[in-house]
């Protein structure tokens, strides 16, 4: 991918001491995660080791056993325990069935100890660590069909939204769209998922928005998307979400199914879903561990914070936003190959010099993240409905993208606002990127902003107030002793909205680790093992 | 003087407009006919085919521009025009100070799935919207924005609890209806909740509203695109002000 480093004469002193805020700001978070699980993080260890399916009534199997588990011991133990404990016993053959029976009410958890408790930790790493091993094949057979297929021929990568609520739908226009030339398909899932504590079962054809994320839907379309990649000499990434109640399970199951780009932002979920601070601190850590391990880009949600502030005010929280997402997808073993850090172009076009402080932006997030694939958002919040304008602003969308070496570019639709997008807007939307990138996608090998002129001046500004925002972060406590960021959270410091670290949704589905917490996937995880 | 109008390209009474659509056929002069088919069928005479393109081997994408012979008469059309008078935020505080006597409680929220909050903030955040203060401004107004994706359970509880006299709902999503479900649901939850003629009033907006709506969706009134706080803080002052000083004679 196109590099372009160093453009702005950031001081390297002050990046420094960005990076060391995010990292003193993070650091307590991450600590404070560790020490708690949730009953994601115990579905998605379950689902590891190969639980899946639903009872009648589509409940998934996880989620009755980790609730029958829980009524019995609690969740402060982990699972792993006391389920491979009660198949010890000789409860049931496996997993399916023991949920089949603990759903039923006829089987009784316990946590064992000494000898027991060796044994289940043994037999519970050897069943979990087949799903982990699952994940690494799944990365090697998409590095393998990258090697035989070819690669996306260039960048940025040209990034698509498909979504009709119905998988059988969202295929054959997921593999129109690649031969229109997407590099990179995104299904939007349904707008009531992030807000469900259980992963829907099975191929789905209704939703509201967009298809929902269940892991034969992930099947079917991957699927899908190896036949065209196939058949046009190029990789097709797929694109799913895994923010929300469920990013633990959801990540696992697109490690299993090679899904290849998934969003994962670590506040999002707290500020523009209120789900409670500690779940989304936890279920984000593993999930990005997930990520990590599968070979996923995460894609960082940080366009959210410009819908409901103002872009240019707020400039300076995407890419404190940045930051700390760069330092927990680090912390939690993700690569900078892996780090889809988001921006987007939402500046009212009224602003007079809107379109520089647009490239100020986009060239300080470039600098910034320099071995990033940035992904860069088109506008929606000034999309009015005046299509011909709309298409317009796309263009100098696209032509930031150019100019900024941006990697991961959504395609704008100048239909934003109006209705899901035409099969004609679709087609416009890439000739207009077409043409930006075939006349411009090199103008970044001229283009220079001048020494301390304004675009210079406005990045070096965003960043002293990003360091300056993380700074008082940093120093915002209250009596609550939670970690600084959990406080300024619950203040509204980001995206105007307050959040509690005592409220919100999913609190119910966090614990305290006790002292004999087990879980091996965390444990394989961290230790990067495979078995 | 006549009322009756044409379309104007650049001549009074030319009648010109423009026209893009796909029809599911690969690009050929057959599909330009079919194109102009369409057009002519649609009321444009002569209609001009003026740009053509395949989207893909099964599609054809159509500008076509053209002269229709329809006429418009505004007189004939129907809108709901403003029935309150538009206050200064001054004299909408001093209106609820006299009749009130106390502050005016607005509860606004995203109701169902929705995490748009860009017209509730747009109303409600002091900063607003088109040169207007939001409703955070108002002295005189106490404003609680419970942001996106409140359920109406929440809503009518936090309405309850905040003793509202109005409560303010956006919706931006329209996939399937869903901003006509969700308020229709809404106001059946607050009819549920509260004594007849005791409910706050109840006041939705989104761009995809229809005006004409409200008494269908439940509601006392719709506000659409382009609406400003001002406007919005003109009509809670007018019906509720109105309201209580009937009350009080």
């Amino acid at each position: 991918m196109t590099r372009t480093i160093g453009r702005l004469e950031l001081d390297p002193a002050r990046v420094k001491e960005a990076r060391a805020l995010a990292r003193r700001v993070g650091r307590p978070v991450v600590t404070l995660a560790k020490k708690h699980t949730t009953v994601s993080v115990e579905r998605a260890t379950l689902r590891l080791a190969g639980l899946a399916g639903a009872d009648p009534d589509g409940t998934p199997w996880v989620n009755r056993l980790v609730d029958a588990v829980r009524a019995d011991v609690g969740l402060e133990h982990g699972v792993a325990l006391p389920v491979w404990e009660a198949l010890a016993r000789g409860e049931a053959d496996g997993l399916a069935g023991l949920a089949q029976r603990a759903g039923a009410g006829s089987v009784r958890f316990r946590v064992p100890e000494g000898r027991d408790a060796t044994r289940a930790t043994s037999a519970s790493r050897k069943a979990v660590g087949a799903g982990v091993r699952r994940l690494d094949a799944r990365r090697k057979e998409r590095e393998r069909m990258v090697a035989k297929v070819g690669d996306a021929p260039r960048s940025p990568w040209i990034y698509l939204i498909v979504a009709t609520g119905d998988i059988y739908e969202d295929i054959p226009q997921a593999q129109a769209a690649a031969r229109e030339g997407a590099d990179v398909i995104a299904v939007i899932r349904s707008t009531g998922q992030s807000l469900l504590d259980f992963v829907p079962e099975g191929p789905t054809r209704e939703g509201f928005a967009g298809t929902y994320a269940t892991q034969e839907n992930f099947r079917l379309m991957r699927a899908a998307l190896d036949e065209t990649s196939k058949e046009l000499g190029r990789y097709v990434r797929l694109t799913n979400y895994a923010s929300g109640l469920c990013m633990p399970e959801i990540a696992t199951l697109a490690g299993l199914e090679r899904l290849d780009m998934m969003l994962n932002d670590s506040m999002y979920g707290i500020l523009f879903r209120d789900i409670n601070p500690i779940r989304t601190f936890v279920d984000q850590r593993f999930s990005r561990q997930i990520h990590a391990r599968a070979g996923i880009i995460i894609n960082t949600g940080e366009d959210n914070y410009l819908t409901t502030a103002d872009a240019v005010e707020a400039a300076h929280t995407v890419t404190t936003s940045q930051l700390l997402n760069e330092y927990f997808a680090k912390e939690a073993g993700l690569a900078d190959w892996q780090l889809g850090l988001g921006h987007a172009f939402e500046i009212d076009p009224d602003v007079p010099d809107s379109f520089r402080l647009e490239l100020a932006h986009a060239m300080l997030a470039r600098d910034l993240f320099p071995k990033a694939p940035l992904k860069w958002m088109p506008p929606t919040r000034h999309m009015t409905g005046d299509v011909f304008r709309g298409y317009l602003l796309d263009g100098f969308f696209n032509l930031v993208g150019a100019l900024t070496g941006q990697s991961i570019l959504l395609v704008g639709m100048m239909t934003e606002a109006v209705v899901t997008p035409w099969l004609s807007d679709r087609d416009l939307a890439l000739q207009n990127v077409r043409y930006v990138m075939n006349a411009a996608g090199n103008l970044h090998e001229d283009f220079r902003p001048a020494p301390g002129g304004f675009i210079e001046k406005r990045a070096h500004h965003v960043l002293d107030e990003s360091i300056r925002l993380l700074d008082d972060i940093a120093h915002d406590s209250d009596d609550t002793g939670l970690p600084p960021l959990l406080s300024a959270i619950a203040d509204g410091t980001f995206g105007l909205m307050k959040r509690p670290a005592d409220s919100g949704r999913g609190l119910e589905g966090v614990a305290r680790k006790a002292r004999d917490y087990y879980n091996p996937a965390s444990e394989l995880l961290d230790e990067g093992a495979t078995r | 003087m006549s009322p009756v109008i044409r379309p104007y390209g650049d001549t009074t009474g030319d009648g010109m407009v423009q026209l893009s659509f796909t029809l599911p056929m690969p690009h050929s002069k057959i599909a330009d006919g079919a194109a102009l088919q369409l057009a002519t069928k649609m009321g444009m005479d002569p209609a001009l085919v003026v740009h053509s393109k395949p989207m893909g081997p099964d599609y054809t994408f159509f500008v076509v521009y053209g002269r229709v012979n329809h006429l418009v008469d505004p007189s004939q059309v129907q809108v709901v025009e403003r029935d309150f008078p538009l206050l200064t935020p001054k004299e909408a505080n001093a209106a609820i100070k006299r009749s009130l006597r106390r502050r005016l409680v607005v509860v606004g929220a995203c109701i169902g799935t929705d995490a748009h909050t860009v017209g509730i903030d747009a109303i409600l955040n002091i900063k607003g919207f088109a040169g207007e203060k939001g409703l955070e401004y108002y002295r005189e107004l106490k404003v609680v924005n419970l942001g996106a994706q409140v359920s109406v359970p929440q809503l009518v509880d936090r309405a309850l609890a905040e003793k509202a006299d109005a409560v303010l709902i956006s919706q931006v999503v329209t996939q399937r209806d869903a901003h006509l479900l969700n308020t229709r649901e809404m106001s059946a939850a607050f009819r549920e909740a509260y004594p007849a003629g005791k409910r706050p009033l109840l006041v939705v907006g989104g761009p995809r509203f229809d005006e004409a709506m409200a008494d269908e969706l439940g509601v006392d009134r719709v506000f659409t695109r382009g609406a400003t706080p001002g406007e919005v803080a003109s009509f809670l002052v007018h019906r509720i002000t109105t309201a209580s000083s009937r009350k009080a004679s």
